[in-house]
């Protein structure tokens, strides 16, 4: 086995010769490992899941009846040729970069990444090797987020100020991860929380092993809004500004993504604020986890690779592009027409 | 600094016109006398003259971001706003400056007169002591470009608010030449008088386009039809022996028009005319482009004045014998107007603009047809009894344009859109076949809805074949109906035209690129 190749890319996702095994596939395959629950990254169809113990649940709860087994954070597992381990990437609950080592020679795939620890999830732990494959979603120098408490703070006054004007709070976020994070964060006390059928769904999933989330009241047909006026409503973007969230009146939107940080961005989609909040790397983040990996070989993959990689260049790495397809469902979502 | 940054956040977090204006009222009803002077000029477009050239700006952002200029640059598409993407590319900030707008303002003035290396200086320190929101407001107070979703009209209301005074008479007050240097909240909006400013204009009236049956608007009888000009809105003052002429983008145009100077030998003083800027050579009018080449220049070479002269074609009288008569209904005005030009001599740079006599609106249907062969637009409708109103107000004045040129093109390169629009791409270059070749011949980048935008990103995203910096040059796939209001010869362009106005009608998905127009048929419309 070539120094060069722990792994390789190929159209079916990231692959490792020496243990005949792939990382995030996009095409079915025999062996699977799976960086995180998120949809683009854990997909259906694969023979065999091998993922944290977090991440089944919801892996589950999304995929039915797979094949799967879990490897605990930082215990190695040796699949053909190569040693295989799992170490917390911060991005959402259960997440995890991919430790690869064959031969003495180590590569990471850091899946999606959040530096910044948010106080939910298990927070990220910086990995020494040869080669990294980092995400670079938010990958220009503008993206610099603000520090989570102030973020919270904002949404926090927002949902108060609209409780005192007697109106709801209708929150978009993912259903899978930032739905939760907020939820942890916010404060409680300033009136009732409700949420989304697929937002609950993710939620009794993470209960379930242990993911601590203050109450929540799932929206059901026969719930009546007028017993929770001033409550605040967590969605996805999708049942926001659809027939769903008619019965919630009056009603100020929102939206939390990292897109928010862009004023063009947060005018362009029809909600009424925009709070800036990501579960990846901004700029510095990124800088500062591939300084402390240590690498010389870096490959970028999912955002704006062309310019990062140019950059990471003129920093003195070996760095490449990686085409993946890894739908940057940030993105996506801060795109999608109301 | 803090209280102006608050309201900008507070117009810029909603999308609602009433707590945008009850923002405004607030800042109006508790800041200083110097800060609404000067909120109020920004809001109106009253902007100090640029301290610092932009590229000088981005070097010195770049510079203490320490990061190389290109991916500013390169940052700065997918932002969208210079201001914005200085602001957010800056090391973090934590801090935040209480000092008062216009204390901010004299700072950004005094900026200008001194050397660069003390500018540099002085900007660099500046960012250093604002949070990022702040940031992004200076910057626009630096580059002069203050947009953010607040019309003048808006700000007007608030202030009428804010001061319990009628908003048409804050409208006019609000009209003309001053700076916060040059007057006081005081003089400007409690206690002015009309002799305060022998130059300022009245607020321009303007008009609803005609959608469905002109029958619908009533009976003819209650109607006044002329042509609608494709020039220069403009009024014309003479006050006090002098001469004034302003756009209704409220620019004071006197000095770029020395011609109409001599109205002063043929007009009596007290007057105030609105009316169209036309270049307009042996009785007609010339095409808009002769008028384009008057507008960039603030002195006239002689030549231009030999062949692109310019007149006043004269529509509404607003003011007369120094009494203001805009509540006299349209009819009686228009009289006044009519004695007092019609005898004038050929030289004089007054003309009126005719009215078009008709009976009913199917006679008046016919006639505009011919609108385009008088080098017109289309017609004007106004109410025969209506008053002279601020703005545009339903019912009163109308434009019946006739119905635009079109032409099938191909879309050849795209390009992201700013603002709002940044991450979209929507605006494109389009061509026609010449043959087997495409000739680009415009760019258009309006006309579709939000969600046609979006499907043409994803397009675009996937069929990029060349990159240029922010412009993509994509495969010629896709067929658009281009409209637009006039076609004239063009040296300066490559495909040998120059369009007016143009937008994208319709995407034709039922037309393959093979079945554009070609570059005969575009000539062929310049008839
Ligand atoms: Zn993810
Ligand atoms: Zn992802």
């Amino acid at each position: 086995m070539s120094r060069s190749s722990v792994l390789t890319f190929t159209n079916k996702g990231i692959y490792c010769p020496a243990g005949d095994f792939y990382l995030d596939p996009w095409r079915p395959v025999d062996r699977a490992v799976i960086s995180h629950a998120h949809s683009d990254h854990a997909r259906f169809g694969h023979r065999h899941y091998l993922a944290t113990p977090q991440s089944a649940p919801v892996m589950r709860h999304r995929l039915g009846d797979i094949a799967l087994d879990t490897l605990p954070y930082g215990e190695t597992c040796q699949i053909g040729y190569a040693k295989v381990s799992l170490h917390p990437a911060g991005h959402v609950p259960g997440s995890a970069q991919i430790r690869v080592e064959v031969d003495g020679e180590v590569w990471v795939f850091s899946g999606d990444y959040k530096p910044e620890p948010d106080g939910f999830c298990e927070a990220f732990e910086p990995q020494r090797c040869h080669a990294f494959i980092s995400e670079c979603t938010f990958g220009l120098p503008v993206f610099n987020w603000q520090p989570q408490q102030m973020v919270m703070d904002e949404i926090n006054s927002w949902w108060a100020a609209n409780r005192d004007e007697g109106r709801f709070s209708l929150l978009a976020a993912y259903s899978f991860g930032k739905a939760q994070r907020l939820l942890a964060q916010v404060d409680p006390s300033i009136g009732p929380i409700l949420t989304h059928g697929a937002v609950e769904a993710t939620n009794a999933a993470l209960r379930q092993i242990g993911y601590h989330l203050p109450n929540t009241v799932q929206v059901t047909a026969d719930l009546d809004p007028n017993a929770y006026k001033g409550a605040l409503v967590i969605a996805p973007p999708s049942a926001i500004g659809a027939a769903w969230a008619k019965r919630f009146k009056p009603a100020q939107t929102a939206m939390a993504s990292g897109w928010m940080r862009l004023r063009g961005i947060r005018r362009r989609r029809s909600m009424d604020r925009g709070f800036a909040l990501s579960d990846h790397a901004d700029w510095q983040g990124l800088n500062d986890s591939i300084r402390a990996t240590g690498a010389e070989r870096i490959f970028v993959t999912h955002g704006y690779t062309e310019v990062f990689s140019r950059w990471l260049t003129e920093q003195g790495y070996d760095a490449s592009i990686v085409a993946t397809e890894y739908s940057d469902d940030s993105l996506e979502q801060a795109e999608v027409a109301e | 600094m803090q209280q102006f940054t608050d309201l900008f956040r507070q117009i810029d977090s909603t999308t609602s016109t009433n707590a945008k204006v009850a923002a405004l009222a607030t800042f109006f009803g508790t800041a200083s006398d110097e800060d609404k002077l000067w909120c109020i000029a920004l809001f109106s477009g009253r902007r100090p003259k640029r301290a610092v050239t932009s590229a000088r700006l981005r070097e010195w952002a770049a510079e203490a971001a320490g990061v190389p200029l290109w991916l500013l640059e390169e940052a700065y598409p997918v932002v969208g706003d210079l201001s914005e993407t200085i602001a957010l590319i800056l090391p973090p900030s934590d801090r935040q400056d209480a000092q008062p707008l216009s204390a901010w303002m004299t700072f950004v003035l005094m900026l200008a007169d001194m050397p660069e290396e003390e500018r540099k200086a002085q900007i660099l320190s500046a960012w250093g002591d604002l949070d990022d929101t702040q940031r992004f407001v200076f910057n626009k107070l630096l580059t002069g470009g203050f947009r953010v979703g607040v019309s003048q009209r808006l700000m007007t209301r608030a202030l009428a608010q804010a001061t319990d005074l009628d908003e048409a008479g804050i409208a006019h007050r609000l009209m003309g030449k001053w700076t916060p240097q040059t007057t006081s909240f005081n003089n400007l909006i409690l206690a002015p008088s009309i002799q305060d400013d022998l130059s300022r204009p009245y607020p321009f009236q303007l008009a609803h386009g005609i959608e469905g049956d002109v029958a619908d608007i009533g009976p003819p009888t209650d109607w006044s039809a002329e042509w609608k000009w494709d020039g220069i809105r403009g009024q014309m003052i003479l006050r006090g022996g002098e001469m004034h002429i302003w756009s209704r983008g409220e620019e004071l145009m006197t000095d770029r028009f020395p011609e109409l100077r001599k109205a002063l030998d043929f007009l009596p003083q007290g007057i105030v005319m609105d009316g169209e800027i036309l270049a307009y050579k042996d009785g007609t009018p010339l095409p808009f482009n002769d008028l384009q080449k008057r507008i960039g220049r603030k002195t006239v070479p002689s030549s231009l004045l030999k062949s692109a002269p310019v007149v006043m074609q004269a529509y509404d009288l607003l003011e007369y014998d120094g009494q203001d008569i805009r509540e006299r209904p349209f009819a009686a005005r228009r009289a006044l107007l009519d004695r007092m030009i019609q005898d004038l001599p050929p030289d004089a740079p007054v003309i009126l603009s005719p009215q078009v006599t008709f009976s009913d609106w199917a006679e008046l249907a016919a006639l505009r047809e011919t609108s385009r062969d008088r080098m017109a637009e289309g017609l004007m409708l106004k109410r025969k009894d209506g008053p002279y109103l601020a703005g545009r107000k339903r019912g009163e004045w109308w434009k019946w344009k006739i119905d635009p040129l079109t032409i099938d093109a191909v879309m050849i390169y795209a390009q992201s859109g700013h603002g709002r629009r940044a991450n979209l791409f929507t605006d494109f270059t389009f061509a026609v076949w010449n043959g087997n070749e495409l000739v680009p011949f415009t760019k258009a980048y309006s006309g579709l809805t939000d969600a046609e935008f979006n499907k043409i990103t994803r397009w675009v995203r996937a069929n990029t074949q060349e990159r240029f910096g922010p412009v993509r040059r994509v495969t010629p796939e896709l067929v658009f109906e281009i409209a637009f209001e006039g076609i004239a010869e063009s040296k300066r362009h490559k495909s040998g035209v120059a369009l007016r106005f143009p937008r994208m009608l319709r995407w034709r998905h039922d037309k393959p690129a093979q079945e554009a127009n070609t570059l005969t048929d575009l000539k062929a419309l310049m008839g």
